[in-house]
């Protein structure tokens, strides 16, 4: 609708800022993780976004970069996603766009209030609004707030730090990314210029109106760096209406502290000036930053699939030995919580539960340990720390929701606990509420929905599940063992095959089974009567995420009208609205899928690898919209789907507002 | 207005089964269908009246037979039961006031073991009426949920909980006049409206409407085998309803003049689905797929914390069919008195707590239970 939302939906923007970068040399080979920022901001973004000096942070300005690993840590981290209302901050960063893209004319007639919207409303609108802190969220929602202020407090303090990081590696490194912008201005003119054309034919009257005007006034005030600017950030134009205005209405001391950075060098000004932007930063230092900070190095992998840009697409399986080696002298990240995460990169635990309780475990060993450094309050401390584990974990596998409910439900544990609480205690309070939410929310839900779930399980019924869910065989045998009569189906795919792992188990326990891949549920499923399914979260609006290929079978059951039961403790609803399966997702090894076993296809996979037009797609998770679910099994009973949102709303509460 | 003619109860009256009034449930035919083919002889206005009147209150009765022994629920049930214009929900919830009031338990524990005790063997003694199983389970709800039980000595706590039943008990009585009142938006001149079985609340409704001076026509399905649909167009004839009696089987030839489908409910299940006389679930298909809305006149004391999947998925209600003829013995006769509508079928669901759509139906019973 507007140029900033432009480069949003043409995935290319991110790439050119992402592969031009030049990676500086890290000047601390092991970054330092408790430092990142202040509490509240970690949790909102992903370390990446993080400035190097998180001190001068306030808490709402990370700007969400747009690169594709900050992405993965917004998007699979339900973490960040502060408090009640996912819904609300998606209609907030809505208007903010809105309100954004008529912005510049209001600055221009000086009739808009001292503030950045332009700069919100990008901000926001490059969020997709997920990965903010409350404080963001506010302030996304009041582009007139806060938000401006954060900007002009970080602002010069983060070209500060620039000037001091480029002081300390020579002009060496500065050439280097001038001539870095030069290369790719070049390229990156005629991807904007089609870009801005065929935003010319989406956008309105009005709109192309304030951009025109917007670009004019850009145009006078900024003469002849329009190139350069393109090179350095992705999407010069619509930055400039947003930014131009700015400095007549800044408060006097940020003009100040403008006016001194432009004494030094005109070259110096616009980078400084370009912070402000944020774009920058995601394609280029936000991303050199992130990667310094980042544990685990992840290579990109080379062949990228144009629409999931927007979630990590990494290369798989040459970071582990490196980081297994690092066990010992990673200071910053407790051991325990180290061990998870390999865990969870190696895939040694998958599934939901497994992957919460093992992170929950390890962060009461890690809650055990801790000691409050002098001088700094637990609830704060604790929190930054734990905020640091999970954007740890976050880089070794995106979250998934559970996790992130677990996340939101212990640190409102700790903001929850009394003040006047010596440290002991409160340790010792937060891990036994970590073992509570453990055998409460996790084991007995499991026992409850067994037992309501065997209630529709009758003699002489045929079963059909998808992949392994714990739960779901929990079921299986419970209903075996008190003697109901029936048969299994057991649907898997490529490339996980975890069903075979549930055919082991049940067959050993004497279960009648049949187990067919997913190409045959059409077929097989004439013969079944319910079907069963895990799940690995469940939204508000009833659609359910879960291991991809469950859309398949539950449409296929509903074509069938076989009744569908998804069974899923109510610890994994979420409250935001999932409408596809592009939006949030998580990408697997491209490899998984090239490679097929049996079949000795080394140099066949060497040629694909090279093919520039072949991408492989992994994915990890699909969304079943609620209506081919006939009945969700939880921990409060059977509910329908549509229901979701009042266990959310009746349940919740208690865990995480009071 | 009323005649005072019940010459075709008394046809009635003769085919209805014999009471069951044993704590053993005979297997063959649900207790419940036993309660309503008994109110369908005796559901009639004028009988009502005239047995309203006859009825003597027997709460007063049994207060004060107080420390008997052989209090039983079930004979309290049954005696509630007999009057014609008590749900059987009501029924229940009055019988459980009075196992309150026989109680000799000295402790809120002993009390609450008592009416759990009670409602289990009301419960156990018809399984296959949802109404009275929900209506049990809403009354110890109700009765047990107050903040106010742990503060005060027993005697005035036990006097707070019968004040609570009797409260619930009205409710429930008031809940077909609020229905009737909330549907009178969607009754509207010159609407046609379809009528499946013989439900206290569509007649309540029907007869506010006609009371209102709508002007309307309804067709009632026959109601095989036991003629509901008789008895219903008897009583609309008597209001000067235009009726028009349709064959079960009639219901999609005649389902396009129809601009709504009225039904009752014998209860509400979870998922915002009914499950009522057999034939409602045809009806709200044929309804559904020409486009006209189904309305569900129901109580809330009728939501029950079910949840079918499929039409085999609950207790069948058994009833005796006649066919007319003699059946060989090798054919097999389907003797379920119900079925159960899905909630993808039916548009709104008009209860005491509003007209609700049929998945708020879980929203309430989530916040009833949980």
């Amino acid at each position: 609708m507007d140029p900033r939302r432009g480069p949003l939906a043409v995935p290319k923007v991110r790439r050119v800022g992402f592969f031009t970068s030049i990676e500086p040399s890290p000047e601390t080979p092991r970054p330092n993780r408790s430092l990142s920022g202040p509490a509240e901001a970690i949790t909102s973004s992903s370390p990446l976004s993080d400035s190097p000096s998180g001190q001068f942070i306030s808490p709402v300005q990370i700007p969400p970069s747009r690169h594709h690993s900050d992405n993965l840590a917004s998007r699979a981290a339900p973490v960040p996603v502060p408090g009640p209302s996912a819904f609300r901050r998606q209609l907030a960063n809505d208007r903010a766009l809105h309100v954004g893209s008529y912005n510049p004319v209001d600055s221009l007639l000086g009739t808009s209030p001292p503030s950045s919207n332009g700069e919100v409303s990008e901000d926001s609108g490059s969020l997709f609004g997920f990965q903010r802190s409350d404080s963001a969220k506010l302030s996304a929602s009041f582009p007139n707030g806060g938000f401006d202020m954060t900007m002009r407090v970080r602002a010069p303090q983060e070209s500060e730090a620039k000037v001091a990081i480029a002081s300390t590696s020579d002009g060496r490194k500065k050439n280097v990314e001038a001539s870095a912008g030069e290369g790719e201005s070049v390229a990156a003119k005629p991807r904007k210029e089609k870009e801005t054309k065929s935003l010319k034919e989406k956008t309105s009257k009005a709109e192309r109106r304030a951009i025109q005007e917007a670009q004019r006034a850009a145009k006078a005030s900024a003469k002849g760096e329009g190139s350069k600017r393109a090179g350095e950030s992705s999407r010069p134009k619509p930055s400039k209406p947003a930014k131009q205005p700015q400095p007549k209405k800044e408060a006097p001391q940020v003009t100040s502290s403008v006016s001194e950075k432009r004494a030094v060098s005109v070259e110096k000004e616009r980078r400084m000036d370009v912070p402000q932007t944020q774009m920058q930063y995601d394609d280029k230092s936000r991303v050199d930053k992130a990667k310094r900070r980042s544990v685990v190095e992840q290579t990109e992998s080379k062949n990228k699939v144009e629409l999931f840009l927007h979630l990590p697409q990494y290369e798989r399986g040459n970071q582990l030995p490196n980081l297994s080696s690092n066990i010992f002298s990673l200071d910053t990240i407790h051991h325990a919580v180290y061990k998870v995460g390999l865990q969870h990169l190696a895939g040694d635990i998958s599934g939901d539960n497994a992957r919460c309780i093992a992170m929950l475990h390890a962060f009461q060993e890690a809650i055990n340990d801790y000691t409050t450094p002098p001088m700094k309050d637990l609830t704060m401390d604790l929190t930054a720390k734990i905020n640091g584990y999970v954007s740890f974990l976050i880089e070794c596998r995106p979250l998934s929701m559970s996790m992130g409910n677990a996340i939101r439900f212990l640190k409102n544990q700790i903001r929850k606990l009394p003040v006047d609480l010596s440290e002991p205690e409160a340790k010792a309070s937060l891990c036994s509420e970590i073992g509570r939410f453990i055998d409460e929310k996790i084991l007995l839900a499991d026992k409850v929905i067994v037992q309501h779930a065997v209630t529709k399980i009758r003699d002489g019924e045929v079963l059909l599940t998808y992949g392994f869910s714990c739960v779901v065989e929990m079921i299986l045998l419970y209903a075996h063992e008190i003697g109901r009569k029936f048969r299994v189906v057991i649907v898997d795919s490529r490339p996980n095959l975890e069903g075979q792992k549930l055919l082991r188990r049940l067959v050993t326990r004497g279960l009648d089974c049949t187990y067919t891949h997913i190409n045959a549920v059409s077929y097989i499923m004439g013969e079944v009567t319910r079907v069963f399914l895990g799940a690995s979260s469940i939204f508000s609006n009833g659609t359910l995420y879960s291991k991809v290929g469950t859309a398949c079978v539950a449409m296929v059951a509903n074509a069938f009208s076989v009744p569908v039961i998804v069974c899923c403790e109510a610890y994994k609803f979420h409250e935001r609205v999932l409408l596809d399966s592009i939006c949030s997702n998580e990408l697997g090894d491209p490899d998984a899928i090239a490679n097929v076993p049996l079949r000795n296809n080394k140099k066949h996979s060497k040629t694909m690898d090279n093919n520039k037009n072949l991408q492989f797609l992994n994915l990890m998770y699909d969304s079943t919209p609620a209506e081919y679910i006939s009945m969700i099994v939880t921990d409060y009973g059977m509910i329908p789907p549509t229901s979701i949102p009042v266990i959310v709303r009746e349940y919740r509460r208690e865990d995480l507002l009071l | 207005m009323w005649r005072r003619s019940a010459s075709f109860i008394l046809d009635r009256s003769s085919n209805s089964p014999p009471m069951a009034d044993t704590t053993q449930n005979p297997d063959a035919i649900s207790a419940y269908y036993q309660t309503r083919a008994a109110h369908h002889g005796v559901i009639t206005s004028d009988w009502l009246a005239q047995a309203q009147a006859a009825v003597e209150q027997p709460d007063s009765t049994h207060s004060g037979l107080g420390p008997n022994k052989s209090f039983n629920v079930i004979d309290e049930f049954n005696g509630w039961r007999k009057q014609p214009d008590l749900a059987e929900a009501v029924a229940a919830i009055r019988a459980m006031a009075a196992v309150i009031r026989a109680s000799e338990a000295t402790t809120m524990m002993e009390l609450e073991i008592e009416l759990k005790k009670a409602s289990d063997t009301l419960k156990s003694w018809d399984k296959t009426s949802i109404s009275l199983t929900a209506g049990c389970d809403l009354f110890i709800r109700y009765v047990t949920r107050t903040s106010a039980l742990e503060y005060e000595d027993f005697n005035s706590a036990k006097s707070r909980l019968l004040e609570r039943a009797e409260k619930f008990g009205e409710i429930s009585c008031k809940a077909r006049k609020i229905i009737a009142m909330l549907s009178q938006d969607f009754i509207f001149d010159g609407c046609t409206i379809l009528v499946h079985g013989l439900s206290r609340v569509v007649l309540e409704v029907l007869k506010t409407a006609a009371q209102n001076n709508k002007l309307f026509r309804v067709l009632c399905t026959e109601g095989r085998p036991d003629g509901t649909g008789v008895l219903l167009s008897n009583e609309l004839s008597k209001l000067d309803i235009p009726v028009k009696l349709l064959l079960d089987s009639a219901v999609a030839y005649s389902m396009d003049e129809v601009d709504m489908v009225f039904v009752g409910a014998d209860g509400v299940v979870e998922s915002g689905g009914i499950i009522n006389m057999m034939g409602t679930y045809q009806i709200a298909l044929v309804a559904h797929s020409m486009n006209k809305p189904v309305y569900v006149a129901a109580e809330s004391y009728k939501f029950a914390r079910l949840y079918p999947l499929d039409q085999k998925d609950m207790a069948p209600a058994l009833r005796p069919i006649e066919f007319g003829v003699k059946i060989p013995a090798k054919v097999e006769v389907e003797r379920s008195a119900r079925d159960y509508t899905p909630p993808q079928y039916l548009t709104l669901l008009f209860t005491d707590l509003g007209v609700l759509s049929p998945s708020v139906v879980s929203d309430e019973l989530i916040q009833l239970y949980l």
